[in-house]
């Protein structure tokens, strides 16, 4: 073998080592590493209790009730599966609408309210014109109410 | 040694390099200016605004281009590192130096743009989610090992030692392409990927890519003039360099 090829195997090898590394590493801290919770893992009792953790899901459509003083507003979040009704005093993300997905900050209350402490909006990867966006809603309402549950993607 | 017929050896020596990179620069540079200009009349006038986010989302007309190109320079980057370590040639080790700086500015572009992008949208400059996080470590890779170079005054022994950070390094390029698949992440997912149609209007498409073109050409030219420099530093006891000097003198 000539120097340059172990020097090749060598930096092969070292690649490969610290990939694997990295994927063990990961993998160990794969719970650390995740940025909200789902509703449904909420309620299996996977989120932390009684400290600060993030919820992430979508806004149930029809659910956001805006309270007298202004700035508190309820609303519930989903995965489709299930759902964790919200409180949230302060001022909402401008993508903050019924149907988008949201991520908020706070804590689980006994009464099994979320009191939310900082509200993000989370947008998907699809980008289009209004129009598109009109011309797939109505087509979507056409086609009946089987499939309105949705929402998430058109 | 080749059978294809082009001596990829004579390109390797920085004396055939030097005045290929010059050469080439003015065409790099100016398909950069034409493509930027296209693609900015595209981004701006061309497509639609959004019918989630109106028209706060064609900042991803640099965001995204700064992105990957911040990953894509990085490999390209451990690579060239890889072939200095392995084969011994100068102009490797050259190229990925000269490479730094420019993966460094579009991580930093990258970063930035996010931010600015993230304040009207999400709600929030920045947060700790796994996307974010592993851009973020990408810039102190870059910063790390410009920073590992410029201390060790031996060029070689100094190329040597930050080759390798820079190949330690390239694991962390698959972890942000695919953190938001891996994890829950506040940043959507990708909207262009080898596996899945494209999940944006046509001309926002045309827009994007051929601002990507752009940036591509951008980092082609600076890259090209950079490791020109690098060259003349290094090479400055050399005759041909000598012969060159004396050349642009007249």
């Amino acid at each position: 073998m000539k120097p340059r090829h172990k020097r090749l195997v060598f930096i092969v090898l070292g690649v490969a080592g610290i990939g694997v590394a990295a994927a063990l590493v990961l993998n160990a801290f794969r719970s650390n590493l995740v940025f909200f919770f789902s509703p449904s893992e909420v309620m299996a009792n996977e989120a932390p209790v009684g400290r600060s953790f993030r919820i992430g899901g979508l806004v149930e459509e029809g659910s956001v009730q805006r309270q007298p003083d202004g700035i508190t507003v309820h609303f519930r979040v989903t995965d489709n599966v299930e759902t964790i009704p919200v409180v949230y005093s302060g001022i909402l993300p401008d993508l903050f609408r019924e149907g988008q997905g949201v991520v908020a900050q706070g804590k689980l209350g006994e009464d099994g309210v979320f009191h939310a402490e900082e509200v993000l909006a989370k947008h998907d990867e699809t980008y289009m014109p209004p129009e598109v966006a009109e011309a797939l809603e109505k087509a979507k309402q056409r086609s009946g109410a089987d499939s309105a549950t949705g929402g998430d993607l058109p | 040694m080749s059978t294809t017929g082009i001596n990829w050896f004579k390109y390797s020596s920085p004396a055939t390099f030097y005045p290929l990179a010059g050469r080439m620069i003015p065409w790099f540079a100016g398909l950069a200016a034409v493509a930027t200009v296209a693609g900015l009349y595209l981004g701006f006038f061309v497509a639609p605004p959004d019918y989630q986010q109106g028209d706060a989302y064609r900042i991803m007309f640099i965001h995204v281009p700064a992105a990957w190109m911040s990953m894509f320079i990085y490999v390209v980057m451990a690579g060239y590192a890889a072939l200095g370590l392995i084969f011994n040639t100068r102009l490797s080790a050259m190229m990925a130096s000269a490479l730094a700086p420019t993966g460094a500015l579009f991580t930093f572009l990258a970063l930035w743009t996010g931010a600015l992008w993230g304040k009207p949208m999400w709600g929030t400059w920045w947060v700790w989610d796994a996307r974010l996080t592993s851009e973020l470590i990408l810039l102190f890779l870059y910063i790390g090992y410009m920073s590992l170079e410029a201390a060790i005054d031996d060029p070689r022994r100094a190329s040597r030692a930050s080759g390798l950070l820079a190949i330690v390094g390239v694991v962390n390029v698959p972890i942000i392409y695919y953190s938001v698949e891996w994890w829950n992440t506040l940043h959507q997912g990708a909207s262009i990927s080898f596996d899945k149609a494209p999940t944006m209007a046509d001309s926002m498409l045309a827009a994007l890519l051929v601002m990507t073109f752009a940036c591509w050409m951008y980092a082609i030219a600076v890259v090209l003039a950079r490791v020109r420099c690098i060259i003349l530093e290094r090479e400055r006891h050399s005759e041909w360099v000598l012969e060159v000097l004396e050349e642009e003198r007249r």
